[in-house]
């Protein structure tokens, strides 16, 4: 997919002229978080030896042996649940679930113990722990191998969401999620593996809550989260093409939230458009729009658009799954309408 | 084996825990704690028995019917007074409540209002003990309900694939809420469940502290030589219904309760042992109920006297 391309302008400090893949930049950060902290431990199905199904974690079990890269049953919950006890005897698991729409099988142990071990013990019990999931149609997968559920864990008070879109960003923002003391849930797009960006040499992070400008702008905000940056960000090339500037804002973690960066954005430019592949209806965007609404409503020289995926379970017939998927074009052709061009 | 002074202790335990429930039905009926209230009135031994044979270094994980084992791994009166009244001074300031008492220091990772929920948590902090090279163990304590949950059977399966020092205790006290444990379980032998892993696992008298003592002993023993979980299936009964609004109990009869009552009760039938194999006089066994009594009147008052949470710290302690 064309839109998937990195960036030529990706304009990150120190880069050196690096590239790795987005899977490369998260093994990277997976070895380095390992080797720095005996704590840090691996678990999810084929992991180890098999280096994931996503071949995120190739070659990790081979430098860290079998007793930190645990090949598990397929038993998600359980799995989910040994992370969690885990993390609250002094470890600190990176639990991988490789299809997001598995979540759902996790859901108890993630929403029920892990996001609530802190306050329910009034501060005593932490469950240090990150699970690394993945989102995304697009694949061909079907409607139980496709979907975009992150919204239902930033739904969660005491859940971290981290939602990444570069390979800069998984590297720094997985390290993050790591060193915090919360449970952190990242949203892995399937199709971005494949994707190269500049990743610098070295030690960073990036901390959990910073919002990143992909692109400054002045006409309107683009919101978009994970792959959707991509698409707004060749929507905001070719709206520039025709005189129009738009701004495109990443928040990178969906909580915490770098609301101030958003609502800023939206009171520059009085237009805003979220786009998100989660699903439409009680969905990421429509946060998203109701926080700028609050925040910037006086600024605002419209109602604030939103473009997410179609409130269907992902079909398996290629036109019609990339009927479901935001793309550009809609991109373009929400923004115009936005600014009264056409 | 146990001393004297370790028989005295047991007995003095599950005194302590009958007595301390049996005022929570009191706080509760006269409107003083608010919530819900699972007692755990007939079921002393397996709490006493199976926590007698854990350093405090172990861990344990517990279920809403939680206050014996809270308690029986050394938990103050005053503080869990405190917790279930919802004051600050509670082991979790308020905020978790009966069903969710946790208390690091002591290696309680948590009461839980899931049934089956900590089964895999207890795994999970196997896991954490071999991986950090300790002998630590744990037992994870849940109903005869929590049987039927997929989720312990997932959790049983790895502690048994990785060796890990796990105890699965189910206290079989024959009810889930309302419904008879028989009517929904399938097999005649429960404990089958666990020898189907290869996990070695046993029925226990759990009315008996000194059965629970010895088979959680020697599970104990398997466990922190790295021998890998058992499974210990605890027959017992709760006396009152299922939580203490629970009054009518339509689900069973009067003369089964009477007969668990009058002819199994663990406190009674550890008593009596006591004396026949003249390790206390009737005198003193008088005396630690009395103690226990004075013990948990200071509870109550000090849980009285706490104050409520702060209102700021309602948005406190959601990350960490
Ligand atoms: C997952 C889940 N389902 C249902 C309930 C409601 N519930 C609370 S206690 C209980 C019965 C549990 O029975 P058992 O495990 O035998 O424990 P006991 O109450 O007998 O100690 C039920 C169904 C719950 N708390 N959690
Ligand atoms: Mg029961």
């Amino acid at each position: 997919m064309s839109t998937l391309e990195p960036r030529p302008d990706e304009l990150h400090a120190a880069v050196n002229g690096r590239e790795l893949t987005f899977a490369e930049a998260i093994r990277e950060a997976l070895a380095e978080e390992m080797r720095r902290d005996p704590r840090v431990f691996l678990m999810g199905e084929d992991v180890g030896g098999a280096g994931g199904v996503f071949k995120v974690t190739e070659g990790i079990q081979a430098e860290f042996t079998p007793k930190r890269v645990i090949d598990t049953p397929i038993s998600e919950a359980g799995i989910a649940g040994i992370a969690i006890g885990a993390a609250l005897t002094g470890m600190r698991p990176v639990l991988e679930i490789m299809f997001g729409d598995f979540t759902t099988l996790v859901m108890d142990q993630m929403v029920n113990q892990a996001a609530k071990a802190y306050y329910m013990s009034g501060g005593k019990l932490s469950v240090p722990m990150v699970l690394r999931t993945t989102m995304g149609a697009g694949r061909r997968s079907a409607a139980q191998h496709s979907q975009s559920l992150h919204a239902w864990t930033s739904h969660i008070p005491g859940l971290k969401v981290v939602i990444p879109s570069t390979p800069y960003d998984a590297k720094g923002l997985l390290k993050s999620a790591i060193r915090d003391n919360s449970p952190v849930i990242i949203f892995e797009d399937k199709m971005m593996y494949k994707l190269k960006g500049p990743v610098p040499e070295g030690e960073y992070t990036i901390p959990l809550g910073l919002a990143d400008v992909k692109r400054e702008g002045q006409d309107i905000t683009i919101v978009a989260t994970s792959s959707m940056v991509h698409i707004a960000l060749s929507a905001a090339e070719r709206l520039s093409e025709q005189g129009i500037s738009a701004e495109v804002i990443d928040p990178r973690t969906l909580f915490p939230l770098d609301a101030q960066t958003l609502i800023s954005s939206a009171k520059k430019t009085s237009r805003a458009l979220i786009v998100d592949e989660g699903y439409r209806r009680y969905g990421i965007t429509g946060e998203l729009a109701s926080v700028i609404t609050e925040g910037a409503f006086y600024y605002l020289d419209a109602p604030v658009r939103r473009i997410a995926a179609f409130d269907v379970p992902v079909p398996f017939s290629p036109p019609l799954e990339d009927a479901t998927i935001p793309n550009e074009e809609l991109v373009v052709k929400t923004a115009l309408e936005l600014l009264g061009r056409r | 084996m146990l001393n004297t002074d370790q028989f005295i202790e047991l007995y003095r335990q599950m005194v302590t825990i009958r007595r301390f429930e049996e005022a929570v039905w009191e706080l509760y009926t006269a409107a003083i704690m608010p919530g819900l209230a699972h007692l755990s009135i007939g079921q002393e031994a397996v709490p006493v028995g199976a926590c007698a044979a854990l350093r405090r270094d172990d861990y344990i994980t517990s279920t809403h019917r939680g206050h014996g084992h809270c308690l029986a791994k050394g938990a103050r009166i005053d503080r869990m007074f405190a917790e279930l009244l919802g004051k600050v001074d509670g082991y979790c300031r308020g905020k978790g409540g009966s069903m969710h008492i946790a208390d690091q220091d002591m290696g309680n990772l948590g009461a839980n209002g899931i049934v089956g929920g900590s089964a895999a948590i207890a795994a999970g902090a196997g896991l954490s003990a071999k991986m950090r090279g300790t002998d630590q163990v744990v037992i994870s304590f849940f109903g005869d309900g929590a049987l039927n949950q997929g989720l312990l059977l997932e959790s049983m399966n790895m502690a048994a694939s990785w060796k890990l020092p796990a105890i699965y205790l189910c206290e079989n006290n024959q009810y889930g809420e309302y419904t008879p444990m028989v009517s929904v379980t399938a097999g005649a032998d429960i404990t089958a469940r666990g020898r189907a892993f290869g996990i070695p696992s046993f029925t226990v008298d759990g009315q008996d502290v000194l059965a629970v003592h010895a088979c959680a002993s020697e599970a104990v023993a398997r466990a922190r030589a790295g021998d890998g979980p058992t499974f210990l299936v605890c027959n017992t009964y709760r006396y009152r219904g299922h939580h203490v609004g629970d009054q009518l109990r339509a689900y069973r009869t009067r003369e089964e309760e009477k007969e668990w009552e009058e002819q199994r009760d663990p406190i009674a039938g550890h008593a009596e042992w006591l004396i026949s194999h003249n390790h206390a006089t009737p005198a003193d066994l008088e005396r630690v109920d009395a103690d226990a009594r004075r013990e948990i009147q200071e509870g109550i008052e000090f849980a009285k006297a706490s104050p409520f949470p702060p209102l700021e710290e309602v948005t406190e302690h959601v990350y960490a």
